[in-house]
């Protein structure tokens, strides 16, 4: 009886993104840095079943932050698209460039579908290669571009200013305990400047590790080993990296 | 690829319902015609003759299990293939031995490597060794109408259960029907001689090392006896192919540690070309 009010096309995709963008913002982040030996990503996550961070293939891993639901079937999805497509052509026929695609088109599609809720999550896809310059890392928003990234990316919450403290820091060819000490540091940043302090237990910790003799790169760092890591990079940043921290 | 990108490139629906964690049901409800029990076969009469892989043996010891095959493919009479692998790793702590029709058989292996790594991928969590064979179970009977036309896939699974901490076998008909065997087992055509050997020389107390070297004997025995099994190629350097599963994983023996313990075993030979002999009482 009453013809509904005009919303211009602007306008419902400027508030589609907000909402996108709200949901997001809720979430912790996840950091992904390059690191010599691979891609690490350190999400914090007090959940041991819940993963932020997973394997989708041989060289791909899958990093989410948002609704946990929508990035979880996201992530299903991947790995059957991988496993699918690896069984019909070759294993060395999946690459994180296609899955990427087709996650971009599935969040833009999503996006931009007027009947559908737009997903309220970002991905990280990252594919690790032979050499750290033949590594991709892909960071894809809610609404479906594609962005190619390098050296270190953060996804969630507070990721500008984890992006920009970390792309301060972030050096090529760091050994692991430091890549993975840079990356706890910027996560225990809060927005309003102040420090909080992470411990193993409140983190997500998982690597792309190009010298694993298996041909799955993807593993885990739980419980000691992530301690270890942690305490070893700690004891050494106290006694050298301390005119840096002066500077802020 | 048609099945992954429609129209708008999105990720098909069935790509994204929640619910199983099988690669092979996936398969199942998006692309059925990749499931190999799904093919029809065209009415035939006498037999085709194709490649086909022979003797698999497998034996428990304390701590583990070995998995090892002979390399010998056979077409009707003819040697189809000489240095061919049956034995493959199906996951970290497991694998699978191969006789049967070699082209279904090992198109049957690529897929339950697959589904054991689809499951720990989607689960976070691996399947138990019992469900891992039964899954085994499932798809061979997938493959019953084939079998039926003579084109039969008879696997050895064997692995590392890391729950109970010890080594398993699992042999299989062509129905699936799945049994677990104690000590040791045998398919493929030299079987029957494998398993008379390790019959006699088998001793639950063997160490690794010993066991290899019993497994080399029975394989050494099918050869002997049946002409589609393969013995140790001393020219070609072709050996049998070992496998071994422990608490540390699917391990491969290398190549020049097989050599080492067939040319032993077939020194032994020339002494005595029966082999071993086992004690009358």
């Amino acid at each position: 009886m009453s013809t509904p009010f005009y919303v211009s096309p602007q306008q419902a995709m400027a508030d589609r993104a907000e909402y996108a963008r709200k949901g997001i913002a809720r979430g912790r982040s996840v950091v992904v840095l390059q690191y010599t030996d691979g891609i690490v990503f350190v999400a914090e996550n007090p959940s041991r079943a819940l993963h932020k961070v997973s394997e989708i293939y041989d060289r791909i891993a899958f990093a989410a932050v948002g609704k946990y639901n929508e990035f979880e079937n996201l992530r299903i999805g991947g790995v059957r698209y991988a496993d699918l497509r690896g069984y019909t052509y070759d294993r060395d026929d999946v690459t994180a460039r296609g899955l990427a695609n087709v996650y971009a088109q599935t969040l833009g599609t999503i996006f931009s579908s007027v009947g559908e809720k737009p997903y309220e999550v970002e991905l990280i896809v990252a594919e690790v290669g032979a050499a750290p310059e033949d590594d991709q890392i892909y960071r894809l928003p809610h609404d479906g571009s594609i962005v190619d990234e390098h050296g270190a990316v953060a996804v969630g919450g507070n990721s500008d200013q984890i992006g920009s403290y970390l792309d301060q820091r972030h050096r090529d060819g760091m050994t692991l305990a430091e890549a993975l000490a840079l990356a706890v540091e910027s996560l225990s940043r809060d927005t309003n400047g102040s420090d909080r302090q992470l411990t193993a237990e409140q983190l997500e910790v998982a690597v792309l590790d190009r010298t694993r003799p298996q041909a799955r790169k993807f593993k885990r760092i739980l419980g000691r080993q992530l301690t270890r890591l942690l305490e070893a990079e700690s004891a050494a940043t106290t006694t050298t990296d301390d005119p840096s921290d002066e500077e802020e | 690829m048609e099945a992954n990108s429609r129209s708008t490139g999105r990720l098909p629906a069935a790509f994204l319902t929640p619910g199983s964690s099988s690669f092979l049901d996936f398969l199942g409800a998006h692309s059925p015609e990749l499931l190999p029990g799904n093919r029809t076969l065209p009415a035939l009469k006498g037999a085709v003759e194709l490649p086909h892989g022979t003797t698999i043996v497998s034996a428990v010891f304390d701590g583990g299990v070995i998995l090892a095959g002979d390399r010998r493919a056979t077409m009707g009479n003819v040697i189809a293939q000489r240095d061919m692998e049956k034995v493959f790793p199906a996951d970290e702590y497991s694998a699978v031995g191969i006789a049967g029709t070699a082209g279904l058989a090992v198109e049957m292996v690529r897929l339950f490597q697959l589904e054991l790594e689809h499951y720990e991928k989607i689960e976070g969590a691996t399947l138990s060794l019992e469900g891992k064979a039964n899954r085994l179970s499932t798809m061979i009977r997938g493959n019953l109408s084939m079998a039926l036309q003579g084109l039969a896939v008879v696997p050895l699974f064997a692995g590392y259960d890391t729950d109970r901490e010890k080594g398993r076998i699992f042999s299989y008909d062509v129905t699936g029907g799945r049994s677990e065997e104690t000590g040791f087992a045998a398919t493929g055509s030299g079987s029957v001689y494998a398993r008379g050997t390790l019959k006699k020389i088998y001793r639950k107390d063997l160490t690794e090392r010993q066991l290899s070297t019993a497994v080399i004997q029975a394989l050494y025995d099918a050869a002997d006896e049946d002409s589609a099994t393969g013995g140790p190629d001393i020219a070609r350097r072709v050996y049998p192919l070992i496998t071994v599963m422990t608490e540390d994983g699917f391990r491969r023996v290398p190549d020049s540690e097989v050599a080492a313990l067939a040319r032993e075993v077939i020194d032994g030979r020339l002494e005595r070309p029966d082999g071993p002999q086992a004690q009358v009482l």
